[in-house]
């Protein structure tokens, strides 16, 4: 994300259950389409967003995503940004370190949805909350 | 929550996932399947995820879990029809699936299951000649 990216109108949803996160699939991936993301990178984006928007629920407690189309002037993309007011992550490094949970997942959704998207970016602070920004940049 | 159903095939256990699964019923179905197994003493379980367009660490882990599961009650599990976009995505997600059997589609599935039930009974049967194991394999 550079100050000269636009940004169009962003959706929003609230995470606050397991149907909350089906619902964040199913958005991006319609944006994603919209787009015209090659069918792995679609699958890539949503995958991604579906391992955030869980964390967002299960370690911050809940929070809100909002998506939508972004163009640098060159390409297109999505960007699609999650926020919560939880506990926030006092250890960055080592939650974004492969197999590192603290809840009894696989440790892989922070650090894989790092992987699947081409921009990520985390702001946190203990006692705060979590706010992490991807983008997928179509190809 | 919807519900994923667990069909009975012959000796075999067919589920095939057609929707979009909150965690939640991906839990059930990792309950409602051992207790099929045990129900109805089948040795083999069939899923089905060619419907799926993607596959978080959190489906993952569950068909990791249930793969284990029935083989804790004598039954093989084997995992068939992911796409080729999944397969890409899970593998740069970090999540491989180790201890996971796969096959392309569900015939193929039943095939490896027949296939491997019959060496099960072979290795007991010890005085089976060689020559009829490899007809077996190459089958
Ligand atoms: N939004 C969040 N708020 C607070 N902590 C988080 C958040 N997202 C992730 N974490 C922390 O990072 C760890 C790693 O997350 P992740 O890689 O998704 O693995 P898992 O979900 O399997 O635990 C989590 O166990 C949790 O401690
Ligand atoms: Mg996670």
């Amino acid at each position: 994300m550079t100050a000269g990216d636009d940004i169009a109108a962003m959706e929003t949803l609230a995470i606050r259950s397991d149907q909350d996160v089906v619902r964040v699939r199913q958005l991006v991936r319609t944006l994603a389409v919209s787009v015209k993301l090659s069918l792995v990178d679609q699958t890539k984006l949503v995958t991604a967003a579906s391992e955030l928007a869980r964390n967002t629920l299960v370690y911050g407690g809940g929070g809100t995503v909002a998506a939508g189309r972004v163009d640098n002037g060159r390409r297109s993309g999505i960007r699609i940004v999650f926020s919560d007011q939880g506990p926030g992550i006092p250890d960055l490094d080592l939650a974004l370190t492969d197999g590192y949970t603290t809840g009894g997942g696989l440790g892989l959704g922070l650090s894989g949805a790092r992987r699947l998207v081409d921009e990520f970016d985390i702001d946190t602070a203990v006692g705060q909350g979590t706010t992490i920004s991807v983008i997928k940049w179509c190809r | 929550m919807e519900r994923v159903p667990v069909l009975k095939i012959g000796d075999i256990l067919l589920v095939s996932i057609q929707i979009d699964m909150e965690d939640q019923t991906a839990l059930q179905l990792q309950e409602d399947l051992a207790d099929r197994i045990v129900e109805t003493g089948c040795h083999g379980v069939i899923i089905d995820i060619s419907a799926l367009d993607i596959v978080d660490s959190f489906v993952g882990r569950t068909l990791a879990t249930i793969a284990s599961i029935s083989r804790v009650l004598d039954a093989e599990t084997v995992v068939v029809g992911m796409r080729p976009a999944v397969a890409i995505t899970l593998v740069e997600l970090g999540l491989s699936l180790p201890g996971i059997r796969t096959a392309l589609n569900v015939e193929l599935g039943m095939a490896l299951l027949a296939r491997e039930r019959d060496f099960e009974f072979k290795d007991i049967d010890d005085d089976e000649d060689d020559a009829d194991e490899a007809v077996v394999a190459a089958s």
